[in-house]
Formats: C-alpha cells, sequence, structure tokens
C-alpha cells in the first residue's frame, strides 16, 4: 500500500463523521463590505501609503510620459516592460530615443538571468486592479509580463485603473474568475517588500523591490 | 528534533524565567503584537462574525479532509503540480533529497516553513551535502547561530540588535559590524539575492492549499517566498495535510483573519498563488513544481472528534503573542517545533501525551489563547482533555502515549481528595480541622512549601462560612 | 421576595468567610432571601482541570443536589461560577445528570453579575476617600464575561477612586493545581501582577476571586510593600454598612 492510500484510508478510519452537523460558513461578514468607488481609491491609497506605497496620478492618455517622466527624475539607467500588451506598446511609443533603456522582457529568463538581477532598476506592469479594504494590487504574471518583472528589479512600477478597484479580495477573487480557474501564478501585491524580524522594527527593500510605486489613471 | 533529546521542561523553562534579556525582549514582543492584533479587531460584532466564519470553513473542510485531499491531488497534477505524499518526516525528507539528487542540485534556497522545521530538514540535507540556505531574514538569523525558531511566525524574536550584529559580522563574509537596522538588512538582502540567482532548487511552505483549483497560496512580507517559488528551475513546496481548503472563496476570509491576527497586518506584502509551473509561453518560473504532503501524527489527531480541531490551527501565531507563560519563557524552552499553546495541544499528541505531559500542564488555564484563536480552537478544553489522557486510559481513546504519565500518587491525592469532598460529612471535619489547627501546619510542609517560595502562607479562617451561616441561621431549603 | 441559594466556594468557606457573610448581606440589603444549603463542599474544579474527571464527577454530583429549586445560584467566585455554567454541562455530557447539569449552569452567577445584571444594586459609599484597583479573575472575564459588573459596583461609590490596573486580562498566575505544579512560572506571573499592582498607585486590590486573592496577596505579602487585597464582597459591604 503506497504512503497517499495509508494516509487516506488512516483519515477514513475516524468515526462516522457527522455531515449533517458540517457547520455552514456565512460568508455576509464578508461580502457585505462594500465602497462607492470614491470611497473605495480612498482605501486603497491609505492603505497602500501606510506600507509605503508611492502614488503618481496620471490620465488615461498621458500616464507613459508619467512613467518616462519619473524615470528620467530617478535618473533610472532602464526600465524592463513586457513589450506585447497594448500598454506595453503605449509605453514603447512614448519613450524617448535618447538616454534610459526601455528592455522587453520578451525572452527566457535564463538567457539574461545575471543582468535581470544585477542590471536592471526598475521593471513596468499592469494590473488587473486593486483592493479598496485592505490597499493591494492584483497581478497575474504571466506570458506576457512575466513573474519577476514585479519582483526582481528594486523599483516596481505598476499601472493601475482607478475603476478597476475591487470592494474586498473576496470579491477580486469572483470578479476575476479565480474562483474556478486562477492562472498559473497570482499575486496581490500591497506594498514594497519589508520585514520586521530585528528587533520588530520595520525595514524595507528586504528581497522584493524597495520600491513600489504605482501609477494611477 | 531527535526522540533521544533529553528533554526537561523545568530545568528550560526556570532558565528561560532566570534570564532577564529574554524576559524583556518577550514581553516587549509579545505587548507589541497583542497591541498590534487588538488594532486590527476594533469591532467586536466584526471580529465575532469573521473568527465564526473562519471557524465554520476550517470545520467543515477537516470534515471532508480525505475527499479534499483527493481533490487537491488531482487538480494540482492537472495543473502540472506532483504530489507526493509522506506518513513520516523521514519519508518526506527522503522524498525531498531524492527529488534534489535527480536534478543534481546543490544549493537550495528555503522559504519559511515550520513543516521543515518538524523534518529537520536542513540538517538533514547539509549531512547528504546539499547547502539549504534559510531566505526568510529571522530564519536566515538564526540558521547562522545554529538555532531553532522561538516563534512560529517571527523566528528570531528572541534576539537583540547587538546579537544579530554581532552574528552578522561573524559570519558573513567581508561584514563589518553594525547595529543598524537597514545596513543589517541590507547584508542579508545582498548574500542571499546571489543565492537566489545560483540555487538549484526553492523549497517552500503552504499556507493553504485550494483542493477545487490545484492552487498552492503563500503569504509574505519580504519577497524571499517568491524568490524561492520562481527563480530556480524547481520549486518543492511541504505541507501538513490539515492545511487544505475545499473553495478559493474560503482563501480570502481566512488569509484576512491570517494576518491580522498574526502581526497585525491588514494585508501581506505579497500573497503569492501558485497553480502551476513555468506554462506555455511564459518566461520565467519554475520547470517543476512538486508538493509533498506530510503527516506525522495528523492522522491519528484526526480520529478524534474532540482533538481533531487541533487541525484547525492556521498557523497565525496569536494564542502564543497572548500567552503569559509564552510571554515568560519564550519558544526554546518548549523544547518543542512548535511553542506556546498551539504547541502544547499539538507536541503532546504528536510525540506521545505520556512523554510529553509536561507541557498541557504548563498553563493556568486563563484562556486568553482560546480567545484569541481565529478559527475558535477550544484550546483550553483541550489542553485539560490532554491532561486526562496523560493520566488515564480511557476506552476507546486513539491518542498517543495515552495513559503513560498516570502516576499512582496522584491518583491517591484526587480519590482521597473526591472522597472527603463527596462526603459531606468529611468535608466539614476536614475544615474544622483546617481551620482550628492551621496555623501548626508548617510552611514547608508538601504541596505548601512551592506555596509558600514566594507567598505568605494562606490564612485560614477561625470559622468556616459554613458554620457562620449555620451560627446565624440561614435558611437551608 | 426574591429568593437565591448562595453557595460559598471551598476558598472562601475556608480563607475568606468574611467575604463570604458579606455577599450575603449585601444580596440581604437588597430584599432576597439567601438559602445557603447544606452539604456544600466544592464545585470540582481543580479535579476537573487535572484531567480526573471521575472524581470530579462524584464531587459535583454531590453538589448538584443542592439546588432542587428552580432558584439562581450565586457564587463569591467567578471562577467556581465558571465552572458550574460552562464545565458541568461537559462533565456530564452522556450522563444521567446531563439536563440536570444543563439547567443548572442556565441559572449560575458570580456575585457581582447578579448585584448589577438581576438586581440592579445601588449603594451608597459611607467610607473614607481610598484608592483601589481590581482584579477580574481569567474565568470571571472569560467564562462569565464579568468584568465591567464588579467596575459598575465600584464606580457608584462616591469616595472610592479605582484606577486602572495595567494588562488587567492577563492572568495573575494562580490557576489552582498550577500554582503548586509549576511555581516558578506561577511566581513569574504573580511578581509581575504585583508590580502592576503597585505601579496602579492603589492601596487597595480587590477581585471576585479568591484564589487571584490568595496568589497576589501572599506574594504582596512576601514582598513586605504594595496594595493590601479584599475581596470585593467584603469592601463593597464594608463601605456600605450603616454602623
Amino acid at each position: 500500500m503506497s504512503e497517499r492510500d495509508a494516509i487516506l484510508a488512516g483519515l477514513r478510519a475516524a468515526r462516522p463523521l457527522m455531515q449533517a452537523l458540517a457547520p455552514v460558513p456565512d460568508f455576509t461578514v464578508v461580502e457585505e463590505k462594500r465602497w462607492d468607488p470614491r470611497e473605495r481609491l480612498e482605501r486603497l491609497r491609505r492603505g497602500m501609503t501606510a506600507v509605503k506605497t508611492e502614488f503618481l496620478e496620471a490620465g488615461p492618455e498621458d500616464w507613459p510620459q508619467v512613467v518616462v517622466d519619473f524615470v528620467l527624475r530617478e535618473r533610472l539607467p532602464n526600465l524592463l516592460f513586457g513589450p506585447h500588451t497594448t500598454e506595453g506598446r503605449a509605453l514603447a511609443a512614448a519613450w524617448p530615443a535618447q538616454g534610459p533603456r526601455l528592455e522587453p522582457y520578451d525572452r527566457p529568463v535564463e538567457t539574461f538571468k545575471r543582468e535581470l538581477f544585477e542590471g536592471m532598476a526598475a521593471g513596468f506592469t499592469t494590473t488587473l486592479g486593486g483592493i479598496a479594504e485592505t490597499g493591494g494590487l492584483l497581478l497575474a504574471p504571466g506570458p506576457m509580463e512575466p513573474r519577476l518583472l514585479s519582483l526582481v528589479p528594486p523599483v516596481h512600477l505598476a499601472l493601475l485603473r482607478a475603476e478597476r478597484i475591487f470592494d474586498t479580495l473576496f470579491q477580486a477573487f469572483q470578479e476575476l474568475g479565480w474562483n474556478r480557474e486562477p492562472p498559473a501564478n497570482a499575486l496581490v501585491i500591497s506594498g514594497p517588500s519589508k520585514t520586521a524580524d530585528i528587533e520588530q522594527t520595520l525595514a524595507y527593500g528586504v528581497h522584493g523591490p524597495k520600491r513600489l510605486v504605482v501609477i494611477l489613471v | 528534533m531527535s526522540a533521544e533529546m533529553e528533554i526537561d521542561f523545568l530545568a528550560s523553562s526556570t532558565r528561560a524565567l532566570a534570564d532577564p534579556q529574554l524576559r524583556r525582549n518577550f514581553r516587549r514582543a509579545m505587548d507589541g503584537l497583542m497591541a498590534k492584533r487588538a488594532a486590527m479587531f476594533p469591532d467586536p460584532a466584526e471580529w465575532t462574525r469573521l473568527r465564526a466564519l473562519g471557524a465554520a470553513i476550517r470545520a467543515k473542510n477537516l470534515l471532508k479532509l480525505p475527499e479534499l485531499l483527493e481533490r487537491l491531488e488531482k487538480n494540482l497534477t492537472k495543473n502540472g503540480i506532483t504530489v507526493h505524499w509522506a506518513s513520516t518526516t523521514a519519508q518526506a525528507s527522503q522524498k525531498v533529497l531524492e527529488l534534489l539528487e535527480a536534478r543534481g542540485a546543490k544549493a537550495v534556497v528555503k522559504g519559511k516553513s515550520m513543516v521543515s522545521e518538524e523534518m529537520g530538514l536542513n540538517h538533514f540535507l547539509e549531512a547528504h551535502g546539499i547547502e539549504s540556505l534559510e531566505s526568510d531574514l529571522g530564519e536566515y538569523i538564526i540558521q547562522l547561530d545554529g538555532e531553532m525558531p522561538s516563534h512560529i511566525i517571527m523566528p528570531a524574536i528572541h534576539k537583540n540588535k547587538d546579537q544579530i550584529a554581532r552574528t552578522f559580522s561573524q559570519k558573513i563574509k567581508d561584514a563589518k559590524y553594525t547595529e543598524e537596522v537597514d545596513e543589517l538588512t541590507a547584508m542579508a538582502r545582498a548574500v542571499l539575492r546571489q543565492k537566489f540567482l545560483d540555487a538549484d532548487a526553492g523549497l517552500s511552505g503552504v499556507n493553504f492549499a485550494v483542493a477545487d483549483t490545484g492552487t498552492l497560496c503563500l503569504v509574505e512580507n519580504e519577497g524571499n517566498g517568491r524568490m524561492s517559488t520562481h527563480v530556480p528551475p524547481l520549486h518543492i513546496a511541504l505541507m501538513g495535510l490539515e492545511k487544505v481548503v475545499e473553495r478559493m472563496e474560503e482563501v480570502a476570509p481566512l488569509y484576512s483573519l491570517l494576518t491580522r491576527s498574526a502581526t497585525g497586518q491588514a494585508i501581506s506584502t505579497y500573497f503569492n498563488l501558485i497553480s502551476g509551473p513555468r506554462g506555455g509561453g511564459e518566461q520565467d518560473g519554475p520547470r517543476e513544481v512538486h508538493l509533498v504532503i506530510l503527516d506525522n501524527g495528523r492522522s491519528r489527531i484526526y480520529q478524534d472528534e474532540e482533538l481533531r480541531a487541533t487541525l484547525a490551527c492556521i498557523r497565525c501565531g496569536a494564542c502564543m503573542n497572548h500567552c503569559p507563560v509564552y510571554t515568560r519563557i519564550g519558544g526554546h524552552a518548549y523544547e518543542a517545533v512548535y511553542p506556546g499553546p498551539i504547541g502544547s495541544i499539538l507536541t503532546p499528541q504528536v510525540a506521545g501525551v505520556g512523554l510529553r505531559h509536561e507541557l498541557p500542564h504548563a498553563s493556568s488555564l486563563c484562556g486568553a489563547c482560546a480567545e484569541v484563536c481565529p478559527v475558535a480552537i477550544p484550546i483550553t478544553h483541550l489542553l485539560i482533555r490532554l491532561r486526562r489522557e496523560a493520566s488515564h486510559r480511557l476506552s476507546g481513546s486513539t491518542v498517543l502515549g495515552a495513559g503513560e504519565a498516570r502516576s499512582k500518587l496522584e491518583d491517591l491525592v484526587w480519590s482521597v481528595w473526591g472522597w472527603v469532598l463527596g462526603h459531606p460529612a468529611a468535608y466539614r471535619f476536614s475544615s474544622w480541622c483546617a481551620t482550628r489547627f492551621w496555623r501548626l501546619l508548617p510552611a514547608n510542609a508538601p504541596v505548601l512549601k512551592a506555596w509558600t517560595l514566594s507567598r505568605n502562607k494562606p490564612r485560614a479562617a477561625g470559622r468556616s462560612l459554613q458554620e457562620r451561616a449555620r451560627g446565624r441561621g440561614l435558611p437551608h431549603v | 421576595m426574591r429568593e437565591v441559594y448562595f453557595y460559598a466556594t471551598c476558598l472562601v468557606d475556608l480563607f475568606f468567610p468574611d467575604a463570604g457573610m458579606a455577599g450575603i448581606e449585601l444580596l440581604q440589603s437588597a430584599g432576597v432571601r439567601v438559602i445557603f444549603p447544606r452539604g456544600q463542599t466544592c464545585c470540582g474544579q481543580p479535579a476537573f482541570n487535572c484531567g480526573y474527571w471521575e472524581q470530579a464527577r462524584a464531587v459535583a454530583l454531590s453538589q448538584l443536589a443542592l439546588f432542587p429549586r428552580d432558584l439562581p445560584v450565586v457564587l463569591p467566585s467567578g471562577s467556581c461560577a465558571g465552572m458550574m455554567k460552562v464545565h458541568y454541562p461537559e462533565l456530564f455530557l452522556g450522563q444521567p445528570q446531563e439536563a440536570e447539569a444543563k439547567a443548572l449552569a442556565g441559572r449560575v452567577f458570580e456575585l457581582t453579575q447578579f448585584l448589577v445584571d438581576q438586581l440592579d444594586l445601588k449603594l451608597e459609599d459611607l467610607g473614607e476617600p481610598v484608592r483601589v484597583t481590581l482584579h477580574a479573575s481569567c474565568h470571571a472575564q472569560r467564562d462569565q464575561g464579568v468584568l465591567d459588573q464588579p467596575k459598575a459596583l465600584l464606580r457608584q461609590l462616591a469616595n472610592v477612586d479605582l484606577v486602572p490596573l495595567a494588562r488587567e486580562r492577563e492572568c495573575c498566575g494562580f490557576g489552582g493545581i498550577f500554582a503548586v505544579r509549576e511555581p516558578g512560572l506561577s511566581e513569574a506571573m504573580a511578581r509581575d501582577k504585583t508590580e502592576d499592582a503597585r505601579a496602579s498607585g492603589a492601596a487597595l486590590v480587590l477581585s471576585t476571586d479568591g484564589g487571584c486573592l490568595m496568589n497576589i496577596g501572599g506574594t504582596l505579602e512576601k514582598q513586605g510593600f504594595g496594595p493590601t487585597t479584599m475581596h470585593i464582597a467584603q469592601f463593597l459591604r464594608e463601605r456600605t454598612r450603616v454602623r
């Protein structure tokens, strides 16, 4: 008998379980959390600013320029991005001919791992939305925007459209279809990486990005 | 942890109590964590309802555990994640070793995993020539010092800045001595960044595993979890079999309860939901993802309908944060992988209640733990149950080591107690003796001696209340 | 006329009879006929807590029989009240007395809880100004939900300055048998509690529970400095009794 069969048999040997008495979870405490769009945005900003997330406001047409201006202002030598998204193409179109390099992440990581870790100053991703209750961004890294794009470079720039802010994580899971079929990697990010392991003193920029900058459209 | 290791809770707790730095560190840390948690649950009504939801989700899922594990395996496999099962920690370690050796892995990075501590995995891998480096900052610190975690969420909570500074300056190549938190953090970041880059495999724990969708959910703040699970070509996840939940929608409330109860955060920095290895078209991510499901005594705990609640635990650590005993002795004194109240009910059931009977007794039953448990585990009730199991062989009991801590002396004490107090006339006689002759009882008499070490001998009254009530002519019907 | 049963509890019976009598008199002052059944011994908690349920059940059985009429049972102890209210139904689960234990549990009250929630007792302070602090036991707070009631009674007393006790929800370290089984742990908790008591600035530490009183009071006395301790029933009675 395999370990698997032994373990399952062991569990099934438990005295007859009283299925009829299984408690019915009541989700209303989560479901009833709703806010209007303005409150949602406010809550998200408040929650994320409290953990050192930065916000840059932009319009639906000029956000690429806001990104460019940020990169120039911060003197970042490069910006890694996913070139095949609509937003990626818009960013590339607005990118200046001279100065910082806009680097496409469209080849296997094995081909440029060292450069990614040691040479990339910032990464740009889109998001699927945000979470109002606690703050947070929802991402689904995949072929268009690889997983390490929002993790390895020390600065992460994330595009968030205000109308895609959900009330709660619970609601986001529902609306995005993650309850039925989540992507191979689904992600919630609320701020730059941090730790309080040394005398409970907060320190930012541990293994993940040191800065999270939200381009708010 | 080897079974041969001498466990002397009295010695380890006495040592801890006498350590002023330990007392100070834990007091400060626990006070901080309690305050943070309280700030996250300002509304008693919301707490009550959310906790009821969490408890119901866990209870419902535990009732269906075998079915959910099968469904989880089916859906993980469908997603390209290979599932392995291990009854014992030795089997689990062996399985991990096989997976690593098959791919010629020599260096592994680890995200936080308490299950791996159960397995003693780091030592095991080192003994087989594989470097296993902790990447969570707290775990990294204690690994450098060769210590076990003293708390399940904040493993280095017992250490001061100067101790960490000393460790880093001594153990990290070319490191200078600094007590600046940002500088220490930057040192660890630099070391580990290289390790993430070069590692052949990444190990992680699992906070929740969703049966319906075949998803592994990981909660973290530092980013080392994502690094460990996305950078190396191989990802091995380790999980206790009780961590499975049925539906994705159940994850959100449990996640909220977890972060708020553990560290007083509304949300962690990252919530990483893995439903497959590098997929078609993806440029990064691991080529292979494996899950090792560990039993290690859990299926035995599962046999008992009352004790099964032990398995509802989502490993938030709130119980130990609020425990007056844990606050005063810290995690190491428990000489167990899981300390504090959850450790005091889990460890005896896994290691044997006779062997570890001192753990359920190391509690004043104040109930602070049960009060804050986000999934409503009746911890004090289970402590009493395990005390009972330790000293009695109850018919039908499935508890490991039941009755092995039976003491003839204690049996006698309670039999006499029961007889005297079960016979009102005997009680009245004893109380007459007590009130008249109490003065004569020396302060260092057995039992009383333990009391008078730090307290004055209590004063028995001249006449008991019963005598006075009778004297007063109070009605008795 | 309202009637209640009064259950002494073994610690009050032997070590704090003045407090017990004070509790009875407080009830009587509110016009209640207090019945003191004969044959009281112990609620059985010590054996119950240690896992010796057969012995605890035998003792509890003898005590169950003391309250035949459907009247409230009032106890000057949050801990023992908790035992009867929360744990008797557990102890008698599946036993012939299960229904009786549940019925009893429904009418058990800690003294201050009864005075406030059931009698809405009004008190007039006849004493000199004094600063006090309150330690409500873990069982009183967590099993019985009692913390506001003793405070409410104290706040009625005009000359009593009730000051907060730091970490008021933290255990004092008594825990019954725990105090002698794990003396090091118990002592550490008691010592911290006495430091908090001193820091509060109170001259007197009050409690709803005799065990906590013995523990905190005994520790303070051995230390030789700091507030004195008293059962809240005794304090309330002394402050309000016309001499």
